[in-house]
């Protein structure tokens, strides 16, 4: 087992790289001098090249891909152009409130959702199950920053029940966390009541009913444990999008997490620091991915690592 | 409380009306799915029809109306430079649907082949490709997107490419899914033992087969194109004003919630809808098609 | 002496609304099972063997099948239980073995739970004594070093010993009827010998009686007293093993046994070439008027096209055919 987790953290490297390189190259597309924007407004034509010198801007690209790849094994992201603080440090300070409002959002999600779907597999083409379905199809189509925008109009601004963003308090999380939550609810609805429709019609079911047993225990000792893996495919998946889909959120809520730092740094150029946190989302979300694999050993007798 | 239960090896054959036919009153006799095609079919007309249903500049400012609420004149209300929102929101049909078709083509036109070449000759080729789309898969959610914009700009054409770009991975996969497992069936190696030529092949075998799936997540991918341009234009980063788009829209009267939240509101029911419209048609057509291909 | 019968089934219809209209899957048929005995029922895929089968245990769901009739199984009619009852009755007194051992056992579960778990239910023993009747169980169907197969799971098994832990599964809350459902087609030849060995002996063992569904004809000769023949639904035909293949009467049941192929056989015409039933089962959709077997039939009359067949009783048989009338 430890042998398969270090043979795939070693096989996410090339991605790993793939993405670097994209990113890199990419970035140099940018329009926008980024040695201007470091040296500042006031600079002299002067100060912008000593900036550029010390960017290594002036290299050509493979020494500047080099170098960043050097750095990247020293876990040196550089520094952000707008705070000339290490990009690092500014990722850190943030990325907790990100997962943090991760991972508050798959709880509830999958808290709400697969019960959810369960009791409409059982129960399919009654109001119970439309009224479910309809629900989650509602989520997959509302515009996440449209919810968060209408949950505060409601919460805060008629009831004044809810703060309408920042952090603080166990409340400044409820609505955020809510609004990542409904989008995500809605895929794992459907994909717990598909799969549970696909086990429930299988032979083993048949079988499990022949025997006499209790319909709440073929329900759930014998169809729901086949039914999880792409459940839990779902869930891992979604928690990887839940990271990107937190730049909405994040902005809408004005939450502290390394999804707003993103969009303020695309639009402020800051190349260091857009490029240090893509690379951080990449890796977590292969890491996020690596760790659902882990969890199918676990469930599926049939998937063995070595 | 329902016990399933289908007998094994039992068939009926059924009549013999050919498979569109079948198909096409199966998709009519599911509701949600008509409900989803009206909904396209009137966003369609409405970017159509837009002159017609609302005279005049959705653009003009008009600044001594200012962020007035919804009455006659302005059946829903006015943003902060005085336009009327309705009249926004129908000409940002027209935005929204060329966004969704434009995402689309994009997405197909890059994606298709790309999967069918990676799917059916395997080796080299396809574990390049597929270390791409790993690479471009590796961004969650609109982040692609995001990062493509950084680099391209802003603007609806930009848009268009960078949304369809982030498209174009889910394509790839889907397609060559599709073609790996055609590639194995018993008739593709009949033919390869005939002699036919690859190219032949591909187009009068593979492709057909990936047609189902590919229809499948066009529709749902002209929904998830809508979205993803609006986030861009909530963000600020997609289409820029005075171009009436629904995100964008939301994303200007995200200040003014407070006092005017029709600002926001209403736009945001028209992506709603329009997405929806996309999804219950897509699943639909799923549904007819093949109840293999889920979610 | 007549024998109290085990199971009666009497006018058994079973009905499925689908969207092109209702289809009769089991179109009023009778049987018995005695006790101690192998009933073999015999018919083509479509015929209405499994239904009859999964509609005596109720396995079918409600809508959208439709069962009437009355099935009695030591003297109560399990068509009026309610579903506690018929639960009781699932495992325990009637079991069920089917087709397809790979995906009729449940690949998560070990195979020492999937037996235990129908000897806790119905035996209300504790966890570690329902283990141990388990790996007993498994002994009984000659699986080797059951202690450690017990905790294994299905994929790890091979296809007999799949079969034989569903037989196992089956008979151990010691069930009176056993419903075996093609028990040995996805089974290679000679592992289908060992299973047929395996059934007698335990069936002996156990004073189990068991209905033989199946479409081979070979595995009937070895195993069953009496046959059923049946065709689209109804019973064509019911005699004695050795009644039936010595002088078949129905003309299906004389194709069936015509179309076994024989090394060095010959046709009546003196050509070697596979002897076959001409045309194919007809959709249930579209049944033929009169005898559904007409259309194929090599001794067709006039009257067949036009009216339905009566039952008709010759000796200890029955045959459903003008031929005999």
């Amino acid at each position: 087992m430890l042998q398969y987790v270090l043979k795939r953290l070693l096989s996410t490297l090339p991605v790993l790289l793939g993405i670097s390189l994209l990113l890199f190259f990419m970035l140099r597309m940018l329009p926008g001098d980024p040695a201007q924007v470091m040296a500042g407004q006031m600079a002299s034509p002067e100060d912008i090249k000593i900036v550029r010198h010390q960017l290594g801007l002036d290299r050509p690209i493979f020494v500047q891909y080099g170098i960043f790849l050097s750095r990247l094994a020293k876990f040196d992201l550089g520094r952000s152009a707008r705070t000339q603080s290490p990009v690092i440090k500014e990722i850190w300070a943030r990325l907790p409130n990100t997962v943090l409002l991760a991972v508050a959002a798959i709880t509830l999600a999958c808290l709400f959702g697969i019960p959810a779907g369960i009791i409409s597999a059982t129960r399919p083409y009654t109001w119970i199950d439309y009224l479910f379905t309809s629900m989650a199809l509602f989520g997959i189509s509302m515009p996440v920053f449209w919810l968060g925008l209408m949950l505060v109009v409601i919460f805060s601004v008629v009831l004044h029940w809810l703060p309408a963003g920042g952090t603080g308090s166990w409340k400044h999380i409820i609505l955020p966390s809510f609004t990542l939550a409904a989008f995500v609810v809605a895929f794992i609805t459907r994909m717990t009541r598909a799969s549970m429709i696909e086990a429930l019609s299988q032979d083993y079911t048949t079988t499990a009913r022949s025997k006499g047993l209790e319909e709440k225990v073929v329900i759930v000792k014998h169809a729901l444990k086949n039914a999880l893996i792409p459940i839990i495919t779902v869930v891992g998946l979604q928690f990887g999008l839940l990271l990107g889909g937190a730049v909405l959120t994040e902005t809408v809520f004005a939450w502290p997490g390394i999804g707003r730092l993103i969009v303020d740094s695309i639009l402020a150029r800051d190349y260091p620091v857009i490029q240090g946190t893509i690379l951080i989302f990449g890796l977590l979300y292969i890491l996020v991915n690596l760790f659902v694999d882990m969890i199918y050993a676990f469930i599926d007798p049939r998937i063995h690592y070595d | 409380m329902t016990e399933t239960t289908q007998p094994q090896a039992w068939s009926i054959q059924r009549s013999a009306d050919s498979q569109f036919k079948r198909n096409w009153a199966k998709l009519r006799r599911n509701k949600a799915a008509l409900f989803g095609g009206i909904l396209i079919l009137i966003y369609v007309i409405t970017a159509l029809l837009a002159p017609v249903m609302f005279p005049g500049s959705p653009s003009a400012p008009n600044l001594s109306r200012s962020l007035e609420r919804p009455s006659i004149a302005n059946p829903l209300g006015t943003d902060e430079l005085g336009r009327s929102i309705l009249g926004r929101v129908i000409y940002g049909s027209r935005v929204s649907l060329l966004i969704a078709i434009g995402v689309v083509f994009v997405g197909l036109l890059v994606g298709v082949p790309l999967g069918l070449v990676s799917g059916y000759y395997g080796g080299k080729v396809d574990f390049g490709i597929q270390r791409v789309t790993d690479s471009l898969l590796a961004f969650p959610g609109i982040l692609l997107a995001l990062a493509l914009v950084a680099v391209l700009g802003v603007g609806l054409k930009n848009t268009i490419i960078s949304v369809g770009i982030s498209m174009v991975p889910i394509y790839i996969r889907l397609v060559r899914g599709c073609a790996l497992s055609v590639r194995e069936q018993t008739y593709v190696e009949a033919a390869r033992a005939v002699g036919t030529r690859d190219r032949t092949i591909l187009l009068r075998h593979i492709l057909p087969n990936v047609m189902v799936p590919i229809t499948i997540q066009t529709s749902l991918g002209m929904g998830m194109g809508i979205l993803s341009a609006a986030a861009l234009g909530f963000l600020g980063l997609g289409v820029q004003p005075p171009t009436p788009e629904w995100g964008a829209m939301l994303g200007s009267g995200r200040a003014y919630l407070f006092h005017a939240p029709h600002v926001a509101t209403f736009p945001g029911i028209a992506i709603f809808l329009a997405v929806l419209g996309f999804n219950l048609a897509g699943d639909g057509l799923r549904d007819v098609l093949d109840p293999r291909f889920r979610l | 002496m007549k024998q109290e019968s085990l199971l009666s089934i009497i006018n058994l219809r079973t009905r499925f609304h689908i969207y092109e209209g209702m289809v009769t899957a089991v179109d009023g048929i009778n049987l018995d099972v005695y006790r101690g005995e192998t009933l073999g029922v015999v018919g083509e895929s479509g015929c209405g063997k499994s239904v009859t089968a999964l509609s005596i245990l109720r396995l079918l769901a409600s809508p959208p099948a439709e069962i009437q009739g009355t099935i009695l199984f030591e003297n109560v009619n399990l068509l009026d239980l309610n579903l506690d009852e018929i639960r009781r009755i699932r495992g325990n007194a009637i079991s069920m073995v089917f087709q397809e051992p790979m995906t009729s056992l449940n690949p998560v579960l070990t195979i020492g739970e999937q037996i235990s778990e129908a000897i806790r239910l119905h035996q209300g023993v504790a966890r570690q004594e329902a283990w141990s009747k388990a790996v007993e169980m498994l002994q009984m169907v000659q699986i080797p070093s059951p202690d450690m197969r017990v905790h294994e799971y299905p994929h790890q098994l091979s296809g007999g010993m799949r079969q034989r832990a569903m037989i196992a599964m089956a008979l151990s809350c010691h069930p009176r009827l056993l419903l075996a459902d093609e028990p040995t087609t996805a089974l290679d030849v000679t592992i289908q010998a060992q299973i047929v060995d395996l059934m007698e002996r335990l069936k002996e063992e156990f004073d189990t009686s068991i209905v033989l569904i199946t479409h081979n004809l070979g595995l009937i000769a070895e195993m069953a007293k009496r046959v059923l023949v049946m065709y689209m639904g109804k019973v064509v035909e019911e005699a004695s093993v050795e009644d039936l293949f010595q002088e078949p009467l129905h003309p299906y049941t004389q194709g069936l046994l015509e179309s076994i192929p024989w090394i060095g056989k010959k046709l009546k015409t003196g050509r070697r070439q596979l002897q076959e039933i001409p045309g194919m089962v007809p959709s249930l959709l579209e049944m033929p008027e009169g005898c559904r077997f007409h259309p194929r039939c090599s001794r067709v009359m006039n009257i067949c096209s036009k009216e339905e067949p009566p039952l008709v009783q010759k000796g200890g048989r029955r045959v459903l055919c003008w031929l005999w009338a």
